[in-house]
């Protein structure tokens, strides 16, 4: 009987303990945040000029240039993604929140769920596959397609969620004055949700913006400025993955000025689809 | 009567002398559920197929052979599968306690007005990208790790545990494990403490009430959040699994079997990243074509478990 380990004394003690190894774990947790805000910060503002948005990559070894070309590659690759992904996302999102309530609607929210946690190099892998062997060359359209791939399951479960949230009585409301259902979900229904989609398919796109495996091969990359989409195209991600291996300084920095954007870019639209979402909700 | 709202009886059942229009749409709409309920299955044929000739070559033998020599293209992948089981594990050791400490704190110690900011900000370490990661893996934590992480490491647990001794690369698998640690903990905690929170107050009121301390009723509560923590577990293991850029960028990327964490290795995700534009031989592409195949199911079947069992976790306290 461990009788005397037990005592009063011995009790708060260990509670006290816990919460404090509690408290100690969050400041952890928190910590390497800052650390890469901080470093990205840092290291990266001092590249930012104006160079950097508008002149196109310098030959090896010299200094200067931008990445003008990438900035506009990831432009151009989102939306070649939400060419794709907003149309299969938004209406299956409709579907799941209004005729969803059944083992078929279940069905696809499990596997969006599911489809969510997919590395997204396979899903890179999978638009080699259906785009880039067929083509027999890399394209930005591979590279949108698998982009698109990666924003469905954000944006079905997001248009679902924020459709949900919308009163019962709107739809009653409209229906009692004989609109039909498609009328209603489309001009009652999908405007008042309309916020906190919109937030949260600009999250979605926002992380899309920062993938960088499944474009390693799919949209390939590029030195020079292009905007076709049936040829390689750069991306900030991928200049980042480049210029972080390459062995000069320079380009170190701009890889850490473009890390900045994207952070920044992030950081911000989650604030935002928080606020949205949370000012919805209470 | 006002109806709960997630219950549209009017959409699922419509009157007599339906609308035209409205059967259109539900069916328009549900064609677009159809190609996402596809997914799925059109990702897994597609690698199927792309995967067929080195399927056909090498059989099963490709998850235990351990040559991966493109020059006589001769492909086994147990040193990428070895690779992402270590980096994963050490991932997890690190980020589960940790998550699960956090996840007390948000859920059964910090008021709300505490709670919600850092929940906010360990949700956001999961929205920093993967390449940022590795930008900062390299030039930050390398550099740490070799001068003073590796050595320490050596000096302490070296002394008892053998996978701790050996030379201090910096870029190494217990580099990208600490990497992975970091970017799989948002999940693990955002999952545990959701699991914490859906347990009734009468449990902890309980436990308060018969004289047991707050430590005490957290015990009780997360032995009552078991099943929960472990589907948060799964689905943090999915995330390391399937890591890739930031994993590339730290691990070394050397195709070895080694015992010492401190040593370069490779992981599924990363050699398909490095080797894939490179690969010259039908056999070569359809060989990382089957180690993406292989993440695939692995990942799939993690989150479907991970799914499952929170699910109907929440789903039991829900009803009771």
């Amino acid at each position: 009987m461990p009788a005397k380990s037990r005592t009063y004394g011995w009790r708060r003690f260990k509670n006290s303990t816990m919460f404090m190894l509690s408290v100690a774990s969050v400041l952890l947790a928190i910590a390497p945040l800052f650390l890469i805000t901080f470093y990205t910060l840092s290291r990266g503002i001092g590249a930012i000029n104006l160079d950097f948005f508008t002149q196109m990559p310098k030959p090896v070894g010299e200094s200067g240039g931008g990445m003008a070309n990438a900035i506009a590659g990831t432009g151009i690759l989102i939306g070649l993604g939400c060419l794709f992904g907003l149309p299969v996302g938004i209406s299956s999102g409709i579907y799941l929140a209004e005729y969803g309530d059944n083992p078929f609607g279940r069905t696809v929210r499990f596997l969006t769920d599911v489809l969510s946690g997919a590395p997204s190099i396979v899903v890179g892998v999978v638009a080699y596959v259906i785009v880039v062997l067929p083509m027999k060359h890399f394209s930005a359209l591979a590279g949108g397609v698998a982009l698109g791939i990666l924003m469905i399951p954000t944006i079905t479960r997001t248009t679902e969620e924020m459709i949900r949230l919308v009163p019962q009585s709107f739809r009653e409301a409209s229906l009692a004055l004989g609109i039909p259902v498609w009328k209603t979900t489309l001009r009652i229904v999908l405007p008042t949700a309309l916020k906190g989609i919109t937030t949260g398919i600009l999250l979605s796109i926002a992380r899309a913006a920062g993938e960088t495996a499944p474009l390693l091969f799919t949209a390939l990359g590029n030195r020079f400025w292009s905007t076709s989409i049936m040829q390689p195209i750069a991306s900030l991600t991928v200049f980042i993955y480049d210029y972080a291996k390459a062995p000069f300084e320079d380009w170190n920095r701009q890889a850490w000025a473009a890390s900045f954007i994207l952070i920044t870019l992030i950081v911000a639209l989650s604030a935002l689809f928080r606020f949205v979402t949370r000012s919805r909700t209470s | 009567m006002i109806p709960p709202a997630h219950v549209s009886p009017h959409l699922s059942s419509p009157p007599q002398g339906r609308n035209v229009g409205d059967v259109v749409f539900k069916y328009a709409m549900l064609a677009f559920a159809v190609v996402v309920f596809s997914l799925v299955f059109l990702m897994t044929l597609e690698m199927v197929k792309g995967s067929q000739e080195s399927i056909a070559k090498f059989g099963w033998s490709f998850l235990w052979t351990t040559t991966w020599d493109p020059v006589h293209d001769i492909y086994g992948a147990l040193p990428f599968i070895y690779g992402t089981i270590v980096t994963s594990l050490i991932a997890l050791t690190i980020a589960l306690p940790l998550g699960i400490g956090v996840a007390i704190f948000l859920s059964e110690i910090a008021p709300r007005w505490i709670a919600e900011p850092c929940s906010f900000l360990v949700e956001l370490l999961a929205a920093i990208p993967s390449i940022v990661y590795g930008l900062w893996g390299i030039f930050v934590m390398v550099p740490w790790m070799r001068l003073h992480g590796i050595p320490i490491l050596s000096r302490t647990l070296g002394q008892f545990i053998p996978v701790f001794r050996g030379l201090p690369y910096g870029f190494g698998m217990l580099t990208a494990g600490v990497i992975l640690a970091i970017m799989i903990l948002p999940i693990i905690t955002a999952i545990t403490r959701d699991v914490l929170r859906s347990i009734p107050t009468t449990q902890r009121e309980a436990a308060l009430a018969i004289g047991a301390t707050p430590w005490e009723t957290t015990r009780i509560i997360l032995g009552s959040a078991r099943s929960g923590i472990v589907g948060a577990t799964l689905l943090g293991l999915g995330r390391a699994v399937g890591e890739t850029m930031a994993v590339t960028m730290v691990i070394g990327n050397r195709p070895e079997i080694s015992a010492a964490l401190f040593n370069p290795g490779y992981s599924m995700a990363s050699v398909i990243a490095n080797e894939f534009t490179e690969a010259t031989s039908d056999l070569y592409i359809s060989s990382l074509i089957e180690i993406a195949l292989l993440l695939f199911v692995v990942t799939i079947l993690l989150n479907a478990l991970a799914r499952l069992i929170v699910w109907s976790v929440s789903k039991k306290f829900k009803t009771a």
